[in-house]
């Protein structure tokens, strides 16, 4: 990379060149470090809200029986908690939050392509927020139909389904805005040089994902509007006394929500290529493999959905058809996940907290996606359908993969954004409360759905009390992990050691430049790229 | 500010292919009179991707646009193909 | 931004066109949908769709068609430097949309007088799959109704920009991406005009 691009002077970088006064300076800026913030911040403060809520879950199924609250109460709060946890964190949080942080300095942009779309994006997102959370108090209460919104209950139920539904729709164009704008960053705003194999990991799995968000996530639009207009204006397209048909609504609902799934968990693996290569110090194994292999991942996710469905009473040919096809998913996520190990092999690995996350991440995903194929195939998955196991493999591959992949990025470019550095023990010993605290939590749910505890029961018959109480000990300890965690590295960013350009030894542009990154990113110049990604030895680290 | 290669479509070719939909949808609706049975549909949707071909190709300029568009689009009709038609699993044979 | 401003037009373009897939796809549920019923209940929308009339449709496909045609025409009349031309051109696009719309309004009124529309007696009277029709077309040519409004509003926007300047024949990316967007609501049309009033027949 050509040194004479970097200006000398490191400073506050773009804190200190805020567009605007106080908070005006952030909810107005269009720079696209600021507004990765603004998501941050704001997916962060959702997260500890589903946490909370999903503590308050493992609390009332202690025991069999009322604990700590009503049914009522109880179907809103996990509602609740799956809408805050999938719409609100985890499909925005590695794209929306780090995407707009390092994805431009990573192609050499100083913006992305659309700056001002992209703060609208991040005020649709608050306007989607305030709209789910506005469900709760008015109308008739708060929504009770879990996150997946099926009718015929969700059209039907008194609860303020409606306002939800277009929180929802709301949410969705946010994510396609990022999207857009990401795909066209990614063609467009490239620097010299940085040809389509020296993009690393974590941007291609962006521009995956970025696809899969622009053509998958309007058709949950259109069904989460026709539902609104079958619950106000009665337009039953799914209601079988007007000629609909419930099915469908499943149909549609998936057609988004599996290749969601996809959006959820692409960027963590693009997370994990980069940190992983970096810390082993040793170019990403099979990189052209790992690119085809988002892409294959992205694709094949559109044609698997109705395997949510196995038991819904779709036809058997449909059932055979889309088992066969969720096996084929599993072939690219295998790619990766050989790839990671072999990049890790004979490296010179440095065991820091980012690589301890990523680490994790490859051990609970690839526990969480065996546990899917168990899910996948039709014969097996009737038996476990709609119990704990569903809701422990979803939790390994979303919480032990993209969770896992989320606060590995936190610790991985997080102190380049703030430029200084938070304490590693104490990142090391969170980590280690975390990983516990989680395998507690999650192999008990697996072990107790296979015993067939139904999810979403409110009550438990009193032999599944043993491994509730199990799993619940594990939320307790899960939690103090992610205080920890949480504490440990906000304080490190704010009163930590000053870490220079690049603490971590990494070969990408964002670690070529100051930290914090100054406002355009760059200098006066574009940079120029000579390198892949991955190349320790011409970046001069090895 | 402009860029060289984006094409000033000349008055007459728009009004050719006006009057080239204008002809299709004159065909559309002389052939929906006679009963084809089960080919009422495709007859019809035939003629409509011939129409929003021209429309796509001339109105919005596709045919003077990059690769990267075309590829794009083509995507994007492939993936609402499958969504359409990996649903007739179910629908067709429940 | 210090001097690093520039126009990227085929980056522009190319959002738009991301942009519209969006909006193919959105229009794509609908017609998952009108597939799975059509496939369902073949009878009952031929009896439904019998009482659509033609020329309520026909006569939009040829304002939106053209309509369409003078959009395409005003980028080149914009690019040639006629800047009246292409303001009457995007002047008489609005007009075709306020015609569309009007002939939406006599379209439905008709309808409504019948007592076909959601939550009516003679709607409740009605076999399930004449009812799914009836449903799947308010909501597709409602949905494309709003977004036929969406647009004129887009177009007399650029004409704001066109008559102030900013847009002109050196800069006239937003003229051609309101351009699309009109195209997309003239192509969803193409394909509900024979889906809905004339296939069922």
């Amino acid at each position: 990379m050509s040194e004479a691009s970097i200006p000398a002077s490191a400073g506050r970088g773009f804190f200190g060149e805020a567009p605007y006064r106080g908070i005006f300076g952030w909810i107005f800026s269009t720079d696209h470090k600021r507004i990765g913030l603004l998501y941050f911040w704001s997916i962060v403060t959702f997260f500890i809200v589903g946490v909370a809520l999903g503590v308050l879950i493992r609390l009332e199924l202690f025991a069999p029986g009322e604990t700590i609250m009503g049914a009522q109460t109880y179907n809103a709060v996990f509602t609740l908690h799956g809408v805050i946890m999938i719409f609100l964190f985890i499909i925005p949080g590695i794209p929306a939050a780090f995407g707009n942080l390092i994805m431009p300095i990573q192609i050499g942009a100083r913006d992305v392509a659309f700056p001002k779309l992209n703060l609208f994006s991040w005020w649709l997102y608050m306007t989607g927020a305030c709209m789910a959370l506005l469900s709760l108090f008015t109308g008739g209460g708060p929504p009770d139909t879990g996150w997946t919104f099926y009718v015929p209950f969700s059209a039907q139920t008194s609860t303020n389904v409606s306002l939800a539904a277009l929180a929802v729709f709301v949410l969705g164009f946010s994510s396609i805005l990022t999207g857009l704008n990401f795909v066209t960053t990614i063609h467009r705003l490239r620097t010299d040089g940085m040809t389509w194999t020296r993009i690393p990991l974590f941007t291609w799995t962006l521009y995956a994902t970025a696809w899969i968000q622009i053509l998958a996530t309007p058709v949950i639009g259109i069904t989460v509007a026709l539902l609104f207009a079958e619950r106000v204006l009665g337009t039953g397209l799914f209601d079988p006394t007007q000629g609909g048909d419930p099915i469908m609504f499943q149909h549609l609902f998936w057609i988004y929500s599996h290749p969601a799934v996809y959006i959820m968990v692409l960027p963590g693996m693009g997370v994990v290529s980069d940190i992983v290569a970096v810390f082993a110090r040793k170019p990403a194994f099979g990189y052209k493999a790992m690119v085809v292999s988002s892409l294959a991942i992205a694709f094949a996710g559109s044609l698997v959905w109705a395997h949510h469905m196995y038991t819904s009473g779709i036809s058997d040919l449909a059932v055979m058809v889309f088992s066969f096809l969720t096996f084929i998913v599993a072939i690219p996520s295998a790619i990766k996940v050989f790839n990671w190990l072999a990049t890790l092999y004979q490296g010179s690995i440095l065991l820091d907290p980012p690589l301890l996350f990523a680490l994790s991440f490859i051990l609970l995903f690839t526990i969480g996606g065996l546990s899917g194929l168990v899910l996948g195939s039709a014969a097996t998955d009737v038996h476990v359908h709609d119990t704990y196991f569903v809701v422990g493999h979803f939790h390994f591959v979303m919480f032990g993969g993209t969770g896992m992949a989320f606060f590995a990025a936190m610790h991985y470019w997080l102190p380049k954004i703030y430029g200084r550095m938070y304490d590693k023990t104490v990142a090391t010993v969170s980590w280690v409360i975390i990983f516990v605290g989680f395998c507690i939590l999650y192999i008990a749910m697996k072990v107790v759905g296979i015993q067939g505890m139904p999810r979403r029961y409110y009550d438990y018959i009193p032999e599944f009390t043993g491994l509730n109480q199990l799993a619940t000990f594990g939320s307790w300890i899960l939690t103090l992990g992610l205080i920890l965690m949480f504490v440990n590295i906000f304080r490190g960013l704010f009163y930590g050691e000053p870490v220079g350009n690049n603490p971590w030894g990494g070969a990408s542009l964002e670690w070529q430049i100051p930290s914090p990154p100054p406002t355009e990113n760059f200098g006066d110049e574009d940079p120029v790229v000579t390198h892949g990604p991955y190349d320790f030895k011409k970046a001069g680290i090895l | 500010m402009t860029d060289d290669h984006s094409h000033i479509v000349p008055y007459q070719t728009f009004v050719i292919v006006w009057c080239a939909l204008l002809v299709l949808t004159g065909i559309t609706v002389w052939v929906a009179q006679y009963n084809l049975g089960a080919w009422n549909v495709w007859v019809a949707l035939t003629i409509a991707t011939f129409k929003s071909g021209l429309v796509v190709a001339y109105f919005m300029h596709m045919k003077y646009e990059q690769w990267l568009f075309k590829l794009s689009l083509l995507s994007a009709l492939a993936i609402l193909a499958i969504f359409i038609g990996f649903t007739f699993f179910d629908v067709l044979y429940r | 931004m210090s001097g690093h401003v520039h126009k990227d037009y085929i980056g522009a373009k190319f959002g738009m066109w991301l942009f519209l897939f969006t909006e193919v796809l959105l229009f794509g549920g609908l017609f998952i949908l009108y597939a799975v019923y059509l496939a369902r209940y073949p009878q009952e929308f031929i009896s439904a769709g019998g009482e659509l009339d033609v020329r309520f449709g026909g006569g939009n496909t040829l304002v939106l068609l053209t309509s369409s045609l003078f959009v395409a025409i005003s980028i080149t009349a914009l690019r040639r430097e006629k800047v009246r031309l292409a303001m009457g051109l995007l002047g008489a696009t609005i007009g075709c949309a306020a015609l569309f719309m009007i002939n939406k309004y006599f379209e439905w009124t008709a309808k409504f007088s019948h007592g076909i529309y959601p939550g009516s007696e003679h709607f409740a009277a009605m076999k399930p799959g004449e009812v799914v029709f009836f449903n799947i077309y308010y909501l597709t040519t409602g949905l494309h109704g709003i977004h036929v409004v969406i647009g004129a509003i887009i177009l007399a926007w650029t004409m704001c920009l066109i008559r102030s300047g900013r847009v002109n024949a050196k800069d006239w990316v937003i003229l051609e991406n309101a351009g699309l967007y009109w195209h997309l609501v003239d192509l969803i049309w193409i394909f509900i005009f024979p889906l809905y009033y004339l296939v069922l027949h």
